[in-house]
């Protein structure tokens, strides 16, 4: 499924990156400590956080990370916006809980 | 007693976030330049350029916290710093085993450099200094207390890598010498709750770029510049203290 389909299927918002939606991502990690996605995502996957700042565009852009989904409507800060879209890697956005985006994003990906 | 006017966190070329100019060489000017008579270096994960820093700054008359801001588990940022070189040696051999390893990436994260006095690369730090040490707060506060030094949780008011960002608390079981307000933070905070009311509090500059050194600072009232002494103004003992200076909210 690409970046763009999910936005459709689950109501997200796009904060940056528009330019690279139609990228296909494989899976999801969930978590807000950065060493813990250092040591655990993989490529391709998106990532759901409520983290916003610079570090995790830096991190995703290490873990070659498909795309960043903030919770709780969080949203990036101006320079994680700006190394988002030099990146390209999109930062989307949910009101929703981690816990009830990753159950909607799980069942439609099963 | 004399007034001497300290910023005790400041990061070198060797943070991956320091910039390129912050040699050992150009912070010791410029600590100079700002009046400074104590600084702190506190590279991420590592103490590798503070001994050098040290001897360079002494010529100066500057007093150097030898130390690292180090990452816990839990992904705050903490200032520690060790009485003399032995025990420095063992906060880096500390760090080195408990270093969460990755390798660095300088294209998303920036260079780790060494320099010598000369601002001569003698080696790249091989691991990603900005990741967590396998060690908890508690864990880490024990070692570096237990072996002489200086423990002070780092912004902890800050919206990220801070104590309050991570745990939304100060925990009442932490020992700590002080907490570090956030360099942008209006000083009226410090006096907003009861549960803070006898907590030392410093402010510092954090400081990745020469410009900013000096820039948040806090003044220490000490009879000479020493370990002990610090220790004791931080502990508000035998009639050594510190304050935090007025300094413009923006930096």
């Amino acid at each position: 499924m690409t970046i763009r389909e999910l936005i459709k299927q689950l109501d997200l918002s796009v904060y940056s990156g528009e330019q690279a939606l139609d990228k296909e991502f494989q899976g999801a990690y969930c978590s807000d400590l950065l060493s813990d996605v250092i040591g655990n995502a993989q490529e391709e996957q998106l990532w759901i956080t409520l983290q916003t700042h610079k570090n995790v565009l830096a991190i995703a852009s290490l873990k070659d990370i498909c795309a960043i989904i903030l919770v709780n409507k969080h949203q990036p800060n101006e320079d994680t916006k700006k190394a988002s879209n030099e990146e390209e890697i999109p930062i989307l956005g949910t009101r929703l809980s981690a816990f009830e985006i990753c159950g909607q994003l799980y069942q439609l990906t099963q | 007693m004399n007034k001497y006017k300290a910023d005790l966190h400041l990061h070198t070329v060797l943070s991956p976030c320091g910039d390129l100019d912050m040699s050992p060489t150009k912070l010791v000017i410029q600590a100079k330049r700002m009046g400074l008579k104590i600084i702190g270096i506190s590279d991420h994960n590592s103490t590798k350029h503070a001994e050098l820093i040290s001897r360079l700054a002494k010529k100066e008359g500057i007093f150097v916290l030898c130390g690292a801001e180090i990452t816990s588990k839990e992904e705050i940022h903490l200032l520690c710093f060790m009485p003399h070189p032995k025990s420095l040696k063992m906060l880096q051999r500390y760090i080195d085993k408990y270093l969460i390893k990755t390798a660095h990436s300088p294209k998303n994260f920036g260079e780790q450099l060494l320099v010598n006095e000369h601002e001569e690369v003698v080696a790249e730090e091989e691991f990603l200094l900005i990741n967590a040490i396998d060690r908890s707060i508690n864990e880490i506060s024990d070692f570096v207390i237990d072996n002489g030094g200086i423990f002070i949780p780092a912004h902890i008011n800050r919206a990220a890598y801070s104590l309050l960002s991570q745990l939304g608390v100060v925990p009442p079981d932490l020992v700590f010498h002080a907490l570090e307000i956030y360099k942008y933070s209006p000083l009226n905070l410090v006096n907003e709750a009861d549960y803070l009311k006898n907590i030392t509090f410093i402010q510092s500059s954090d400081a990745h770029y020469i410009p900013d050194i000096g820039k948040a600072t806090t003044d220490f009232y000490m009879n000479k510049l020493c370990f002990s002494e610090v220790k004791m103004a931080l502990a508000k003992e035998q009639g050594r203290y510190c304050e935090i200076q007025n300094q413009t909210k923006e930096i």
